[in-house]
């Protein structure tokens, strides 16, 4: 039974469905630091996978979806960033806003810009190549799995370490450290909160549209409505549970992806498809009590000063 | 003669207040200088227009001799001017050496030098007798401490100019001491410091000269060796006030509160109050004193119903109430002024009238039928404004639209006309002007006479001393010392309050 369960194709779904997750954790993860409590990555991830297959289209080109993908996020960012940095609204009644009106606005464009409903999938859509990584690649099941992805697996990869670096080695680290701690004392010192919080919130939109576009260019090639399914909040509660610590969210995120690899196997095991795909959820609702405690206290840090 | 700082007829308009008219004040340099004035005389106002928060409306300030006109924090900062608020800007989880370089950071190839932020931060601790270690996470540290690293923050961007705004409102008097060498020794080194406070003791003991302010206006500028505390007193209040007033002892009766062996525990699961016991009789009032976080407001939710007691009793009149509701207690004779006024004292959407009824709501009179019975209520909010000489506007209006001192005197009022025999009053004037401390004062000493018994938490040891029958200094959740207000002064109290007798004796 476990021979069967988990072998290296579990492996590679496991890493496939934790990209996206991951992409849009990190960005989740640089506004909380901020002090923005950001939950609007479910609808910068759905609106970035539709632009990623709209501009996949167009040009027949993956890298014009990407480049769609993450204007897409940053539009939507902007609007969350006006809404509850310049105006002070509050972002979780604006973040909810914004991903109901992606699920809204994609499932109209749908039919008006392709003429189709549900699902689109089209031969001038291309997809995102994997990219083996010569030696490392042929490494058994590790290197097969982990050093043959696409371009956007290897950033988000990378990009753990890095914000580790700018959080916690460099000024603008401290900075934005110190905005989303106490934007009072960082303002004191001629460090800007807005500027900050407007920075953080719209990187998270350019990784939340990276994470779009590695749903619908990587993990398929096709768009489907409200594909990103849950991806988002599953990814804010990685940043809860990880703290909002960048190697703790790399875990909270790979939990969860784990739990989504596992259930897609099960069911191919012959397991009722609305249990495995509850699967995930789950798992981040046992994720969310274990923990409460430390929700409350980085809830209390966001809300609170 | 050369001047640091200079304020020319600097007039500040807002909606219905003269915040600042026509204000005239010279600092000179190398000089301590402090500036008085009760609430609402304009201190902030003046700091404020200083700092660039806003313009003024008319005059002009110089510093060194220069006309500036700031529109931002920084701009003040690179001119040389450091801020020590009353409210430290801090960042908690950061360590001292980052929270002193934040936005100056030495760098080593992009990332942060962090051996040499805390070299530079611990060579400027060491030169002016700032005690600190730079690598501690500021979240661990008690208050004197963080006050330290704000003076460090001013003067790792050097600044010439420090202004401490009420630097000494949450410093035992040990730290107090403390902070008046810093600031000589600053000034010794050629800097300028502006004192901002109302407590006269501390304007004779560190200060050079004086600057009086009064409802908006420089009212005196006195040399501090040439005047006395009550000439700035009369200055401040514009009337001649009684400083010393002390209250005189007084025959208790029988126990209204008994604390028993009381364990309770804090954040974190940590015991924030150990085995404590106590007792209020009737006709006396019983003063805690202690450094803040040293287990009172723990103990104060224990006994108010606010917090489980896990060990240990509380009885009221003989009766066990160590488990029971809010509502049980105060039914059986508790009425309680919080520390918290707007959080927990107040509801500040809610108005005037009806936060002087919580609480009395379910007495006869209020209500027939399940309605309220508006005349009664609206009778019982203006017999306690007048009464209490609250000054509101209507009394339909929001209570947030109170003052501090007003919004105080509404839970005061309430509290008090309770009728109840045991009163728990919890920094009952803090942050309110003379005149409103004078009547809370009064009234609790009226409260007193006419049998009542009262559990008084402060932090002002004036208050402490000039209230309470008998003080009880709580340190570490563990009440340390049972002291006779007229045989201590304040550097006794403090003394227990940090915890030293402790040392003395394992030492």
């Amino acid at each position: 039974m476990f021979d069967q369960l988990f072998d290296a194709a579990l492996f590679d779904s496991v890493v496939r469905a934790m990209i996206p997750i991951l992409l849009a954790a990190l960005g989740g993860m640089i506004c909380e630091r901020a002090g923005v409590f950001q939950i609007a990555m479910e609808g910068m991830m759905l609106s970035g996978a539709f632009a990623a297959v709209a501009g996949s289209y167009v040009a027949v080109y993956s890298g014009l979806g990407v480049v769609f993908a993450v204007g897409a996020g940053v539009l939507v960012s902007l609007m969350l960033a006006f809404g509850a940095v310049s105006r002070r609204g509050d972002p979780i009644v604006l973040g909810i806003a914004l991903n109901l009106m992606a699920i809204g606005l994609t499932g109209f464009l749908l039919p008006q810009i392709f003429g189709v409903r549900g699902v689109f999938q089209h031969e001038r859509i291309d997809g995102l190549d994997r990219l083996a990584i010569p030696v490392l690649s042929d490494i058994p099941w590790i290197g097969s799995v982990l050093f043959n992805q696409t371009i956007l697996a290897y950033v988000a990869f990378l990009l753990v370490p890095i914000l580790w670096l700018v959080l916690f080695r460099t000024p603008i680290g401290l900075r934005l450290r110190g905005v989303g701690e106490r934007p009072l004392a960082a303002e004191s010192l001629g460090v800007s909160p807005i500027a900050y919080k407007y920075g953080a919130v719209i990187a998270s939109g350019v990784l939340s549209g990276l994470a779009g576009a590695q749903l619908a260019l990587g993990n398929v090639v096709q768009f489907a409505e409200n594909m990103s399914s849950g991806r988002g909040w599953v990814a804010v509660v990685a940043v809860m549970l990880g703290r909002a610590h960048p190697f703790a969210v790399f875990g909270a995120s790979l939990l969860f992806a784990f739990a989504e690899g596992l259930g897609f196997r099960l069911q191919g095991n012959g397991l009722p498809v609305q249990i495995t795909d509850a699967l995930p959820f789950l798992v981040t609702l046992i994720a969310l009590i274990a923990a409460r405690k430390r929700f409350a206290r980085l809830l209390d840090l966001t809300t609170g000063g | 003669m050369s001047l640091a700082l200079e304020f020319r007829g600097i007039t500040k308009r807002f909606p219905g207040v003269l915040a600042n008219d026509a204000i005239d004040m010279k600092v000179e340099a190398g000089h301590i200088h402090a500036v008085v004035g009760e609430n609402g005389a304009g201190k902030t106002t003046l700091m404020s227009i200083l700092f660039g928060l806003y313009p003024a409306d008319a005059g002009e300030i110089l510093v060194s001799g220069e006309r500036v006109r700031f529109t931002s924090a920084l701009e003040a900062i690179r001119a040389g001017l450091g801020m020590v608020h009353q409210a430290f800007r801090l960042f908690p989880t950061l360590s001292v050496a980052d929270n002193v370089v934040f936005r100056d950071e030495p760098t080593r190839r992009g990332m942060i030098d962090r051996a040499a932020g805390a070299e530079g931060v611990g060579a400027l601790a060491e030169r002016y007798g700032l005690a600190v270690d730079p690598r501690a996470v500021v979240e661990t540290l008690p208050v004197g401490v963080l006050q330290r690293v704000e003076i460090l923050k001013a003067l790792y961007r050097d600044a010439r100019i420090l202004i401490l705004d009420e630097p000494t409102a949450v410093l035992t008097p040990q730290e107090r001491d403390k902070l008046f060498e810093v600031i000589r020794r600053l000034r010794d080194a050629g800097r300028t410091i502006l004192f901002i406070t109302h407590k006269l003791g501390e304007v004779m003991a560190v200060s050079d000269r004086v600057t009086v302010l009064r409802d908006g206006r420089s009212v005196a500028d006195l040399v501090t060796a040439e005047t006395n505390p009550t000439e700035i007193a009369r200055y401040m209040t514009g009337r001649q006030v009684d400083l010393d007033r002390r209250a005189p002892a007084h025959e208790a009766g029988g126990a209204v509160l008994t604390v028993t062996d009381l364990t309770v525990t804090g954040q974190h699961g940590r015991a924030a109050v150990k085995n404590v016991s106590l007792e209020v009789r009737a006709g006396e009032i019983v003063g805690v004193a202690g450094i803040a976080g040293n287990g009172q407001s723990e103990l104060i939710e224990a006994v108010t119903g606010l917090r489980d007691v896990p060990d240990g009793s509380i009885h009221l009149h003989g009766n066990d109430i160590s488990t029971s509701e809010v509502l049980t207690r105060r039914l059986a004779g508790m009425a309680y002024i919080p520390e918290d006024r707007h959080g927990v004292g107040t509801s500040h959407l809610a108005t005037v009238s009806n936060n002087l009824l919580l609480g009395h709501q379910r007495r006869d009179g209020f209500q027939s039928k399940g309605w309220f019975d508006r005349k009664a209520v609206r009778h019982h909010a203006r017999r306690l404004i007048e009464t209490y000489g609250i000054r509101s506007g209507p009394i339909n209006s929001p209570v947030s639209t109170l003052s501090g001192g007003n919004l105080q005197k509404v839970v005061v009022a309430r509290e008090m006309s309770h009728g109840a025999p045991l009163l728990i009053a919890e920094q009952p004037t803090r942050g309110v002007d003379i005149a409103a401390i004078e009547f809370i004062h009064d009234r609790l000493i009226t409260f007193r006479d006419d049998g009542g018994a009262v559990l008084l938490v402060s932090a002002e040891l004036s208050e402490i001393r000039a209230l309470s029958t008998r003080i009880l200094v709580m340190f570490d959740g563990r009440i340390v010392a049972e002291l006779d207000p007229a045989e201590v002064d304040e550097a006794a109290i403090g003394y227990y309050m940090t915890g030293a007798h402790e040392e003395a004796l394992s030492g």
